[in-house]
This record gives C-alpha cells, structure tokens and sequence, in this order.
C-alpha cells in the first residue's frame, strides 16, 4: 500500500476516573464528564485558547437534548470555541473510532490537530417514554384546542406510564450482551478458570499500574474519585471463584467478577502532527498508523456477537505485512473475559482461521505477558464511548515509555463489530 | 420389526419393570432409511498425537456434510479446517450440554502403554454424553507392523478397551475398533461411513482391518453398486432375501439363487427388485458349472454372496453322517466348489470382485447340538483368511459376516428359552434383523470396500457368546 503523506500522533491523552453505576458519578451528566475530561487535557497539554481542527467524540447512551454533546462539552472548556466538534457512534468502539475520524483527517491534511474522546454515563441515563403514551403526547402536541388536547390526554392508560429504561441488549436478537458472550464461551469451550484468572490479572495490573504512578499523567481526580472505582487491588482468582454465574445459566462461566460492569466516565486524546505538537512543546508518544473496521452476523447466527475483532485484526495484519506476534504490546477490550479468550482461541485455532478468515494457518498465539500490562476494562470499568480513549493514552504513554515499540489495540462492539488499530512508536 | 419383549420395556410401565427386575431394557434401533444422513446428529473427533488418519476421518465427515467438533488444541483440527469442516470445540472443563451420535478417535499415534491415556482423556468425559444409537469408534494401527514391541502392545490393547466400551456404552449404542495398516489411510472411507450410520445398527464391539486394496473409486453414495451385478445364494427368504433387497437397493442387478423346490419363492424376491433367477441345489455335483455358465451368459458377476446353508442340529452321539455331510457339503464345501469354478474361469469374477461368505457365531464359539453347523461355518472363516491373499492377486477381496441372532423364521422356530436367552445376552440385548447382515453384506462388496480383505465380521449386537 502507498504510505500515507504523514501520520498522526498522539501527543496527550486524559481521563476522570471511571465509576460503578449509581456510584459517585451518579448525578453527573454525559456532558459533566466529558467536560471534565477535555478541561483536563487542555491542562495537560497547555492548549488553553487553541483552535484545534477538530474535536470528535459520542456516547453511547444519549439523552435527546444532547444532539450536538461533543460540540456542547466543548463549549464548557478552555478550549478555543472556534473549533468545531461532531459526534460519532459506533457503540463500543466510538472512541477509537474517533480517534481513527481524527487521525486521518490529520494524515490527509485536512486539520493539524483534534481530539478525540468519549463519555457514557449508565447511571444518568437517558428514559423513554412509552410509545403508547409517546404517541399520545404527540398528538396533544400537535392539537390545535385545549378540548383536543384534553381528548388525547384521555387516551392515556395506566400501562403507558411505565418508562423505557435502555438496556444492554441487542436490538435485533433481543439478548442481552453477556447473554450472547456466554454462547460465544460455550462455543469455544472457555472455561471459567481462565476468566477468572485474566479478570485478577487485569486487577493487578491496573493497581500496580497506580501504585507506580504511570496513571498520574493520564488520569485527573473527578468528584472526589482518585482510582477507578471498580478496582479492587487484592482481587485474586480464588475469590472470583466463588461468584456465581450471571449468564449462560447455572453451568455458565461468566459471573460479575469476569464481565465488566456498567460504568460512567470520559476519556480524551490529543492528536496532531508531529510539527503541530512541537511547536507548543508536545512530544509525539505513538503514531496511529492504521485501523480496520469489521462486522460479523450475529442476527443469522453464522458468528458470534462480539468476534468481529478477530477477523479485524487479521486483516489489518494483512494489509501492513505483519504478523500477530509481531507486537509489543495487545490492548485487548476486556468487555468480558470471555470474548478477550475467544478471541485468542480463535486465532490460535486451524479451523477458525481457515473457514471463517481464508487463511492457510492460523495466527497463533500471542505472548500473555504483553496482553494489557497496565490492565483493562475488567478492572477499570467500562464506560461505553470512554474505552477507545483510555486504550489510547494507556499504550500510547506504553510505547513511548518504552523508547518504541509496536501495539495493537482491539475493541469489540454491539451490533457484532470490532474496531482495531496499530499504534507504533 | 421389533419383538415383543422390546415392545414391551418400550412403554413406562413396562419399562418400570424391567428397570427394577434388573431386566435389559433394549432400545429400538437406528436403521438406514435412503436419503438420510449418514449419522444422524454430530460427531466428536479427537487424534492422539503422532495419529496419521485425521485427514481420512475430516474428508468422509465433510463429504457426508457432518456437524463436528473437536478439542481445540487437538492435532485433528488442522485436518478439520484443511477439509474445510468449520468445526466446533469441545472443553471437557466447560462441558455445557454437548451431545455427540459419534465418537471417533484417531489413535494411530498411541505407542506406548502410557500413551492408552488418551483413550480415557477422550472418552471419559464425553462417553455419558453418546446420543441414543451413538456411535465409539476407535481408529487403530497393525500391532504386526509396529517396529516397537511397546507401540504393538499398546495398539493391541485397543481391542479391549473397545469391546469394555461396547458393554457400557446403552440405548442402542455400538464400540468399533478400526485396525489401518500403514499406507491404507484413504481407504478407510467406506468402513467408517458403514460404522457411523445406522447400517451397523446390529454391529458392535467388533475389529475392522483396513488395508493395502485398489485405489478408492469415485462412488454414488446412495447407489454404490450401480452397474455391479451380484449373485445371492439361499435368497429365497430370510437373510438372503435380505441381502437381495439391500444390494438391489445399492444400485446391483441380483441374481437370486435357491433350490428348485423354492423357484415361487425367489422369483416372489428378485421380480420386484428387477433381478432374476437361478434355480439350482449347491450342492450338487454340477452345480458349480451350471451357476458358473449362468453368469457366464449375463456377462460376469461383481459380488458373490454365499449366504445359502442349513442346519441339521443332533449332538454328536446322536447325529447321523447324513446330518453330518449335508450340513458340511451345503455350507462350506459348496461354497469353495463355487468359488475354485469361478477363479477357474479367468474374468468371469470381474476385477475388483467380491466375495462374501455368512459365517455363523456358532463357528466362533461353537454351539452344543451343531457339531456339524459350527464346523462347517468355522471353515467358512478359515476359507476366508486363506483366500484372501489369492483373491489380493486379483485385485478382488473375500470377507465374512458371522450373525449372532438374527429374527428369522428359523430362530422363530427355536424353544422360548433359548431363543429369550439368544436375544437378551447381547450389549444390544435384542435380536438383529435380516437387514443388518444385508447393510453388512452391502458394505463388503461396495467397490470403495477394497482395503477390506479377509475380515471376518460380526453381526451380533456384541454377543457375549463367543465373546
Ligand atoms: N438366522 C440366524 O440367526 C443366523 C445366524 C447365524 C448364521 N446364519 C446363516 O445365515 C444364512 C441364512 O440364514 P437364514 O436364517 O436366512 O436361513 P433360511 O433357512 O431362512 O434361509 C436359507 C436359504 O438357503 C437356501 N438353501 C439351503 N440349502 C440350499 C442349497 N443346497 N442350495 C441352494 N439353496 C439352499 C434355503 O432354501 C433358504 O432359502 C445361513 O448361512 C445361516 O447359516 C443365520
């Protein structure tokens, strides 16, 4: 493939703490959060005042008066009002996947800087009326007399009243997420010990990771919450397995302690050209230097709902010339212990790789002791959009730390997609 | 056609009896419809490393369009994916409600006495979990052709670990081992397509040897025996008409064949089928020439099948020679007349011939009032493994089937007892049907049958009579 004129680089990466639902952030709003995080990147970074080319981010759980929340959280910050801002969705993976928005409008020249980030909050989250009272209220809405409107009002009946409370469930199967990651585990024959031991080591690390202090330019207190609020730094296997299981039934393997739970939070990431961040003193920390997008059917059942990075990568792989072991470092989204595992048997696997990806071998294993060294979403939480962009920082801040260095970031999303990239320092 | 006994374990109060007077408590069995899948349900593979038969097993599942899984770090997988079958994956340690019809492991690479852990790696954890009529088959190497004595007595072992399997294995459910010498990898399609369907319904605990034969001919599935023509001894009634149906059914032109007194008989079997007849006493001194003649006139024959016999039961005090000499003369020596008059007359078994013989279990575990029946079937076998080299030379192949108890109208006529007692002493604890030494039968002479040579197999639902 033709090399890309330039490439972007990350220069900064922040976010607040992620919480527990109903936890400390509980009457914070999407907007509160995400204000937070971009406020607190602009200290970081020094761009008090700066027109930036783009500011791109979303949430997951929106509330309707949040149509334009990027643009609107911007406009709380220090960050110069005269840069743009757009929302972007792609459920989990909305923040890498506003990072990739950003990144290549750097690379094609089209802005010198952005930022991209993500916010979600399942505590203040948005509550939908009934359809039928919905309906109702749209008719009062549109009458033109106060005895119309009082006729429709008639029209509502007690059942109507009940809110609709979003829930973490595929629209088109009607399973929950953790439903669908439990058949995936059944599929691949995960066990539940290997969860249980990838959701202690992702606790370890992340505890170690602040005990080390490697979060202190990467993360800023929020609320009176320092660490995220779901890390539990003595959490070991044996204690997750006592948990009882919350999907797949009595004989499944997925309980509370290997699956993420719902969350609230924002993260940010400062990207630019390697001469825009020099010149206000920003030292490039990793090049984002491609990204792929997948989507398997999981309505036809022909693959499971969150193995959509697993064909993503390869093929991302394919195009760079790279092998999967040629990485220093995997950040792989923890949405569950399960899938992180399933996707690892996967390309460990002959028959996957050659049914399902076309490929004469498999990609084989990957060594563990790279496998999210600072920790994941199993013991920071996991507030939807926010993931990408701790990702992010976290591997960028990895790789530079390191003197260079090459990493791959996959996260897994509803609707059965997968987003990944490449970063290298 | 099930027997009354059957019938009635079948039906809760009768099957609350019987579970609690410890009687069997037989199943109905599977049994081939045309059209149907090979095996009906999923099937579990698995390869003990160093196997070299994963290739064969993935190419006959992927051509029978088989559901399979297998362990996920298991050699086998590479040959799964290579035959592009997008296998699920079994962990015993997340076992969930997996269910198999089949349980096929390739244990060509066990070669040592340590190494037969495999076989409880593979089948402890998922034997409970054989679906009704499921299917344990083993894959095995010649302990003659192991180098080392510790590989030969580990592959030698295999026999045993199967036949205890077929005995613990229920609802209808059969153990096969399958011995591959080395090189014969590809041919052993045709047995294992015959072992994992319902063909074998009435077949279990039993030792297939698949060696070096022709190269395996592309073959129609439903009708394998399309443009081969067949000669059925005794195919008047019982097994023969049996076998006639099936063959006819597998695509073969029958030539039925029975004595004159019977003619009615077996034109009432091989008109329907489109076959014809020959009507001649066996036993009789010009019978080889006349039946060879017959053929002759119709071009050849393809598959011969020696199913005719008698029994003329006396215990040996009180049997009198012409007991004695017609049983002998009808059973076996007929038989080996046929077949010297046959081989005699060049090409008139056509290349890739097949002979097969109905052997008895009374000839491999000798049965008191049949001196004479057990003697003769006995040299049935003995007719087999020497002729089998010979018929090698041309290509051809001769084996046998020897049935246990089979619903016949001869057993019908046996005393209560011991005709109970024939049914019951059985892992399958039923009587067979004619139709399961037909399926049998049918696989013998099926032109991918080549690598099988001098076998002699039972059809006895595991008899632990002769056992
Ligand atoms: N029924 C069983 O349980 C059982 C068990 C073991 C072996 N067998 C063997 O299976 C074969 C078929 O048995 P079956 O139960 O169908 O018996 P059957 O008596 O019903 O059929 C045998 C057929 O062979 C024919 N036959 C006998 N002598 C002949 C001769 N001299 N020339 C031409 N035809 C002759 C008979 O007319 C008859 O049609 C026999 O070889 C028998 O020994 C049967």
């Amino acid at each position: 493939m033709s090399p890309s004129p330039r490439q972007a680089v990350v220069l900064a990466s922040n976010r607040i703490p992620f919480a527990r639902q109903s936890g400390p952030y509980a009457r914070a709003s999407n907007q509160d959060m995400l204000t937070a995080a971009l406020d607190g990147l602009v200290d970081r970074a020094g761009i008090a005042g700066e027109r930036l080319g783009e500011v791109a981010g979303g949430a997951v759980l929106k509330h309707s008066r949040d149509f334009n929340l990027t643009r609107e959280s911007l406009l709380g910050t220090r960050i110069a009002p005269e840069t743009p801002a757009c929302d972007v969705g792609q459920a989990c993976g909305t923040g890498l996947e506003a990072a990739i928005l950003v990144a290549n409008k750097i690379a094609l020249g089209q802005v010198e800087s952005g930022i991209a980030c993500g916010v979600d909050s399942t505590s203040d989250a948005p509550i939908a009326i009934n359809e039928g009272l919905r309906g109702v209220l749209l008719e009062i809405n549109a009458a033109r007399s106060n005895l119309d409107r009082v006729r429709a009002l008639g029209k509502v009946r007690p059942g109507q009243i009940v809110p609709e409370i979003p829930r973490n469930e595929e629209p088109r199967t009607g399973m929950s997420m953790g439903e669908h990651a439990a058949i995936m585990a059944r599929e691949w024959g995960i066990a539940r010990e290997p969860q249980d031991e990838l959701a202690a080591v992702s606790h370890r690390n992340l505890a170690a990771a602040y005990d080390g202090g490697f979060e202190d330019d990467l993360v800023t207190a929020y609320l009176g919450l320092e660490r995220d609020h779901n890390l539990r730094p003595d959490s070991t296997p044996e204690q997750l397995a006592k948990l009882d299981p919350v999907f797949g039934g009595a004989e499944g393997t997925m309980t509370a302690g290997n699956s993420t739970p719902l969350s609230d939070g924002a993260s940010a990431v400062l990207l630019g050209t390697e001469e825009w961040g020099a010149e206000r003193g920003l030292a490039p920390l990793a090049r984002l230097v491609d990204a792929e997008t997948a989507a398997i059917d999981h309505v036809g059942a022909r693959e499971g709902l969150l193995m959509a990075p697993a064909y993503a990568v390869p093929r991302l792989l394919a195009r760079r010339g790279l092998e999967l072991q040629d990485f220093d470092l995997y950040e792989i989204h923890e949405a569950f212990a399960s899938q992180v595992l399933c996707t690892l048997a996967a390309w460990e696997d002959p028959v996957f790789c050659r049914e399902r990806l076309g490929r004469d071998g498999p990609l084989g294993p990957i060594d563990r002791d790279r496998l999210n060294v600072r920790g994941g979403s199993l013991a920071a939480g996991h507030p939807f959009a926010a993931t990408g962009g701790r990702i992010v920082g976290n591997l960028a801040k990895l790789l530079s730390a390191r003197g260079g260095g090459r990493g791959l970031i996959s996260i897994c999303a509803a609707g059965g997609q997968g987003v990944v990239a490449i970063l290298e320092s | 056609m099930t027997d009354a006994y059957t019938q009635l374990v079948s039906n809760p109060f009768g099957g609350f009896v019987a579970r609690n007077l410890g009687l069997p408590r037989p199943v109905e069995l599977d049994r081939h419809r045309p059209g149907a899948p090979l095996i009906d349900g999923r099937v579990l593979v698995g390869a003990a490393p160093g196997g070299r038969c994963a290739a064969a097993v993935a190419a006959v599942l992927a051509e029978a369009g088989t559901a399979v899984d297998s362990r996920l770090h298991d050699e086998v997988r590479q040959a799964l994916g290579a035959a592009a079958i997008d296998a699920g994956v079994w962990n015993p340690e997340a076992p969930g409600a997996q269910r198999w019809k089949g349980l096929v492991l390739d244990a060509t690479g066990i070669g040592s006495s340590g190494e037969l852990r495999e076989l409880w790696s593979f089948f402890h954890p998922t034997i409970r979990r054989l679906e009704r009529c499921g299917r344990l088959i083993v894959i095995g190497a010649e302990p003659g052709e192991c180098p080392a004595p510790a590989a030969a007595t580990a592959q030698r072992a295999l026999e045993g670990f199967v036949r205890a399997a077929g005995k613990e294995v229920r609802n209808g459910s059969t153990a096969q081992l399958v011995r591959v010498a080395a090189g014969a990898e590809g041919r052993i399609g045709s047995t294992l397509r015959f072992l994992l369907s319902p063909r074998s319904a009435y077949v279990s605990g039993q030792l297939v040897r698949v060696g070096a034969g022709r190269d395996v001919p592309e073959v129609d599935r439903e009708r394998p025996l399309r443009g081969k023509t067949a000669l059925v001894t005794g195919a008047s009634r019982g097994i023969g008409e049996a076998i006639a149906n099936v063959l006819a059914r597998d695509g073969a032109d029958v030539v039925g064949l029975d004595v004159p007194a019977l003619s009615g008989d077996l034109e009432n079997v091989v008109e329907p089928i489109g076959g014809s007849a020959i009507a001649v006493d066996i036993a009789a001194a010009d019978a080889p020439r006349r039946i060879c003649d017959a053929l002759a006139k119709r071009g050849g024959v393809d598959v011969v099948v020696h199913n005719a016999g008698v029994t003329r039961d006396k215990t040996l005090a009180a049997m009198d020679a012409e007991r004695w000499e017609a049983t002998i003369a009808i059973n076996l020596t007929a038989a080996e007349r046929i077949n010297d008059e046959l081989l005699a007359r060049g090409g008139l078994l056509r290349e890739d011939g097949r002979i097969v013989c109905v052997s008895s279990m009374s000839g491999i575990a000798g049965n008191a009032g049949q001196t004479n029946y057990s003697t003769s079937k006995a040299g049935v076998i003995g007719m087999v493994e020497s002729m089998a080299p010979i018929l090698a030379e041309r290509a051809a192949t001769i084996n046998a089937v020897a049935p246990g108890f089979i619903e016949t109208a001869m057993t019908a006529a046996m005393p209560l007892g011991p005709r109970e007692a024939g049914r019951r002493m059985s892992s399958l604890a039923q009587g067979g049907l004619p139709v399961d030494v037909a399926e049998a039968i049918a696989w013998l002479a099926a032109p991918d049958s080549s690598g099988v040579n001098g076998n002699v197999v039972r059809v006895c639902g595991q008899s632990l009579i002769g056992a």
